[in-house]
């Protein structure tokens, strides 16, 4: 049970002047369990990539097989794809539109036609997922809410839908740092509970090296590294030749392991460098 | 992707006609649409045609495009053709049970189809060679004098630029919130027309609630710069007539009066 996408390509407004090529040969497979964090600047082809993954875009050339189907193949099948794998855009909370929040969240089981009960219990459970007491919430207005409530609502809209992967482009974008802790220690505790695959696009390098075990950079169109963060993040050169960063943590031990201080390489969290630092000075208090 | 979107149908290439005042084409626009119904016989449409062609060519717009206007309206005029043929009363030359065409109805449908044809393709030309920008600012210039009387020129201005920049904008928000509510599983491409238009609440409620978000943001916006509306304002594009548009006007007056003179005969 995976995700695969082969040799994909795809190109926008082909014929025309403004012919360009989004994506170039891209090989990916997302395992079920993996916790995948794709990373790249505006433009290299994530969002088209990732809309891809439950048939919103067609590939031009190459195919994405979800748990064997082939999207795209088959239209009748697609409404069965978006189901398996959930799309959260960036600012979902625009996407908002009922009356009530208990309403909003049935939008997409509603969809599948699925029995009143059930609806019910979904909307219920997924709006517990990220955090709400259902009862207190479901008859507000969701436009009554903050823009961190919000996008919790809009997110547990596509959690309704009981996809097997969960694909979030820029989930905190545009939250303050206490809701972006909150989103992501759910995003978390619904991959390490339920066993969702989640594949998470973002821009900090924070975030990633924290909770992803798998990193995918896009540069251009193309995959130009895959790895375990650590193996992302040794390679600091490399990525800051394309423009992107490493988290400041790992930023610090690299500085502080030029000074002659004896600090692991793949240090990528704050917690890591912590006990790599404490245990760097206590040798030389004992020197 | 709509980035690249022409508003309209611009098509920006660089040549005398697009260069010319918007006021000038504006009005010469407007006289041309006048000439096309003052004329009632045929002759003197290969005037406009001369005209229309003398034109189109020195505005290097591939006559294609021009004539791609006319695709729209193809039904309308010949439902215009149609009814004129068989509407006009006059001397029958063709007969079929209740079907009777007259020489006056084949004539009347003869001129409608050549007059709408004629009218889109001149005012294609307009829109095509001006930007919308340029183009609100010439009707701004227009209506300043009836300001006299109480037209808000500048207001009505500023509400078409606006709208205008924000076409592109709100059809890329509608394509990611379709985008947003397919993912949940909505249809907005099969069923019946009521179910359509009920699969049409969650894209448009959203639009809605954008589109006024938007406008709140923009009226902050522009009040943070300090805009106060027409009073006083200055514009970084000015308006000049120069010698280029003397020479098409003097080209459209000779235009205006070979119709006239045929007119008279």
């Amino acid at each position: 049970m995976s995700i695969k996408a082969e040799n994909i390509k795809y190109i926008y407004s082909e014929g025309t002047p403004f012919r360009t090529v989004a994506l170039d040969d891209v090989n990916v497979e997302i395992k079920e369990g993996d916790f995948v964090g794709i990373i790249g600047h505006t433009g290299s082809g994530k969002s088209t990539f990732i809309q891809m993954l439950n048939g919103l875009e067609l590939p031009t050339e190459g195919k994405i097989i979800v748990d064997g189907t082939v999207v795209g193949e088959d239209k009748k099948k697609l409404r069965a794809i978006r189901q398996m794998v959930g799309l959260v855009f960036q600012y979902p909370e625009y996407q908002l539109f009922e009356e009530t929040v208990a309403k909003d969240v049935a939008f997409g089981p509603m969809n599948l036609n699925l029995p009143q009960a059930e609806i019910d219990k979904r909307v219920k459970e997924s709006l517990e997922l990220v955090g709400f007491n259902y009862d207190k919430i479901k008859d507000a207005s969701p436009f009554d809410m903050s823009g961190g409530q919000k996008r919790r609502v809009a997110i547990a809209g596509v959690l309704a839908m009981k996809p097997n992967y969960l694909i979030l482009d820029e989930p905190t974008a545009g939250l303050d740092p206490a809701g972006r802790n909150e989103i992501f220690a759910q995003i978390k505790k619904l991959h390490d509970k339920s066993g969702v695959t989640v594949v998470l696009v973002s821009h900090s390098m924070e975030d990633i090296a924290k909770i992803a075990n798998r990193v995918i950079v896009l540069y251009k169109g193309k995959i130009h590294m895959q790895g375990t963060p650590k193996e992302i993040y040794s390679n600091a050169e490399e990525l800051k030749k394309i423009g992107l960063g490493i988290p400041q943590i790992a930023e610090i031990a690299n500085e502080l392991r030029k000074k002659g201080f004896h600090i692991k390489s793949d240090v990528i969290t704050v917690e890591e460098a912590k006990v790599e630092i404490l245990k760097e000075l206590r040798r030389r208090k004992n020197v | 992707m709509f980035k690249n979107l022409t508003i309209g149908q611009h098509y920006p290439v660089d040549s005398p006609v697009h260069e010319l005042d918007p006021r000038v084409k504006i009005i010469m626009t407007f006289i041309f649409i006048i000439s096309l119904f003052v004329i009632d016989s045929f002759f003197p449409y290969l005037f406009v045609i001369a005209f229309l062609g003398i034109a189109i060519t020195t505005s290097k717009v591939p006559v294609k495009f021009v004539l791609k206007g006319l695709r729209p309206i193809l039904m309308i005029i010949a439902f215009t053709f149609i009814i004129n043929l068989l509407m006009t009363p006059g001397r029958i030359i063709f007969e079929l049970g209740f079907i009777k065409i007259t020489e006056e109805g084949l004539k009347q449908a003869g001129f409608m189809a050549i007059r709408l044809t004629l009218l889109i393709m001149g005012t294609s030309l307009l829109t095509l060679t001006t930007s919308p920008i340029i183009l609100t600012d010439g009707i701004e210039s227009l209506l300043n004098p009836y300001k006299r009387f109480g037209l808000p020129a500048h207001e009505l201005a500023m509400m078409m630029t606006i709208a205008l920049r924000f076409i592109p904008t709100l059809m890329e928000e509608t394509e990611k919130i379709m985008k947003a509510q397919k993912s949940r599983g909505a249809d907005f491409e099969s069923g019946n027309i009521i179910n359509r238009a009920k699969n049409l609440v969650p894209l448009l409620v959203p639009l809605f609630i954008s589109a006024f978000r938007r406008a709140d943001e923009l009226a902050m916006a522009m009040e943070a710069r300090c805009y106060r509306g027409g009073e006083n304002r200055t514009r970084m594009r000015q308006l000049k007539i120069n010698s280029r548009d003397y020479v098409a006007s003097l080209i459209f007056v000779v235009y205006l009066a070979a119709i006239i003179i045929t007119k008279i005969w």
